[in-house]
């Protein structure tokens, strides 16, 4: 009767001693290949700088604003953008592929944690130094296009907790489509399709509000807002305390969701999985 | 001669390789599909919030994203290719392969792979652009089709001096994966006209990598915008930049050691 709960504290615990090691493990390597790391950041800011870029001359032409959006509200959203998007980039789907192909999974199957774990707590890892290569870019692309940001505190608070929430959403999502490659080696075409879904749902080319009416309502039915649109909303916008704590809990349930999806779709694509070297 | 007759060799067994993978082509035709179709949305959503950027219409600016699309496809097809097995070639030591050939190493790294199936997207490319001119006004003239031509040609030219360029870099600084998600990521600003960019980022587009003279050039030509000025000033770029190039080329490989060294 004593040993059960014991037993268990244990296994928390080794399990958080695996995540620190294993995101220590990330910092330190990744922090040798800086300058990869920078060409991969420059080349992801250029997205939001080329959205920017159009929708300040488009507000511009129109008086100062697109639907009660000025250049500088412009500004503030796609750099919390780069921010987002950072945090936002996971173990994806593609790299299932790769992982399968290259018979890595077989020695990672056999450890005593899923291969998951170790997903989630390397590129949590990563996370740290890709954040501190970040700070440069985000005073730059500031000094540059000169954003209108005035977070509270509150939105402080909810925007560090909300980037988490995206990122463990996305993990959640990405992995169960990279589930897709027990099945088939041309996932590369469902992938495409899940992107542009993702490109137009999320915030991520335009804040929602830009979209049709029906396009903002499907938003809301889909994972994709809380990855993109409602962090960033939460620092740039002006939400309401109610849609802040709301928006958590919304992360909350769609990180569930996804873990669930996921659970299920690992279960029956590991039957399929048969080795490749090791 | 020879020269052409080896680059004509290599992309014909290329071909050849790639026909043995036939539902690639399908799977590329749904990729090209959801790429236009994406330009497309992003296209109508700037439009219903505006009648004109930068002075370009909606269907000027369709058959500037169909050039940009042509384009990408043959970077896609014959450029990329070559530059990602460089740099794979630098990084394992394995470039001994192409050196110790007779002929000259910057022409066999630059043959040396063809992924034929990506030409879907010049064939998409080719069609926005199609629909885009006829939606404009002014028609199309012999001039500016050649001019076009030329222009396009030159862009090519000018996209795989950069892209060398860059690759080149592999010869200092070994890992080099993620540089291309540095230049699609840089390649998405050919989306739009570059006169829309601040000035920095225009003359940076235009000069120090040239996506403005690669796209935008070719889109002006055929919607009669373009100067003489314009495109003899590319024509001399090109030219200037392809003996940079080579020149650089020649000092890369002087920092190579090879697998057995």
């Amino acid at each position: 009767m004593q040993t059960q709960p014991l037993l268990r504290e244990g296994r928390a615990r080794s399990l958080a001693a695996f995540y620190l090691a294993t995101m220590r493990t990330a910092i330190a390597t990744q922090l040798q290949y800086r300058v990869a790391n920078y060409f991969y950041m420059l080349g992801m800011v250029a997205e939001p700088v080329i959205y920017l870029v159009v929708w300040s001359a488009i507000a511009r032409s129109n008086g100062g604003s697109v639907d009660g959006i000025t250049p500088g509200q412009f500004a503030a959203y796609y750099i919390v953008w780069t921010l987002v998007r950072n945090m936002n980039i996971v173990f994806g789907a593609p790299f299932w592929e790769w992982r399968i192909r290259q018979g890595e999974l077989s020695g990672q199957l056999l450890r005593p944690l899923h291969p998951l774990h170790y997903d989630l707590a390397y590129f949590a890892g990563w996370k740290v130094v890709v954040v501190g290569l970040w700070v440069p870019i985000a005073l730059a692309l500031s000094a540059i296009f000169h954003p209108d940001l005035h977070p509270s505190g509150l939105q402080i608070g909810v925007f560090v907790v909300a980037i988490w929430g995206a990122y463990l959403i996305r993990s959640m999502f990405q992995s169960t489509i990279g589930m897709l490659n027990f099945w088939t080696t041309r996932g590369a075409a469902v992938f495409d399709l899940y992107m542009t879904a993702e490109l137009l749902l999320s915030g991520r080319l335009v804040p929602l509000r830009l979209m049709p009416g029906w396009v903002q309502t499907l938003a809301t039915y889909t994972p994709f807002k809380w990855t993109f649109s409602f962090p960033i909303e939460a620092l740039a916008g002006a939400p309401s305390t109610r849609t802040l704590l709301l928006g958590l809990a919304q992360q909350l349930l769609w990180a569930v969701i996804g873990l669930g999806l996921f659970s299920v779709a690992w279960r029956s694509a590991i039957r399929r999985f048969s080795a490749v070297g090791g | 001669m020879n020269v052409l007759r080896v680059g004509w060799l290599y992309l014909k067994v290329g071909v050849l390789n790639e026909l043995q993978y036939r539902v690639n082509f399908f799977v590329q035709l749904f990729q090209s599909l959801i790429q236009v179709g994406t330009g497309l949305v992003v296209l109508s959503l700037v439009y219903s919030h505006t009648q004109e950027l930068n002075g370009w219409r909606e269907s000027e600016l369709l058959s500037l994203l169909g050039v940009q699309i042509l384009l990408g496809g043959v970077i896609h097809t014959f450029i990329q290719p070559n530059m990602e097995k460089l740099m794979e070639d630098v990084q394992q030591g394995t470039l001994d392969y192409a050196l110790t050939k007779p002929e000259d190493a910057q022409l066999l790294i630059s043959v040396r792979q063809v992924r034929f199936w990506q030409l879907v997207e010049v064939i998409s490319g080719l069609v926005l652009l199609v629909v885009g001119l006829t939606g404009t006004r002014s028609s199309v003239g012999v001039l500016d089709g050649l001019a076009f031509v030329l222009a396009l040609g030159l862009g090519a030219v000018l996209v795989y001096c950069f892209w060398l360029i860059v690759t080149i870099g592999a010869f200092w600084i070994v890992r080099m994966e993620h540089v291309l998600e540095l230049f699609e990521g840089i390649y998405q600003t050919g989306r739009w006209p570059v006169g829309v960019y601040p000035g920095w980022l225009r003359y940076s587009l235009t000069f120090l990598v040239p996506v403005a003279f690669a796209v935008t050039v070719p889109a002006e030509a055929v919607t009669s915008r373009l100067h003489a000025l314009t495109l003899l000033g590319a024509c001399g770029f090109a030219a200037v930049l392809l003996v940079f190039t080579r020149w650089l080329w020649r000092i890369g490989l002087r920092r190579y050691s090879g697998a057995s060294a």
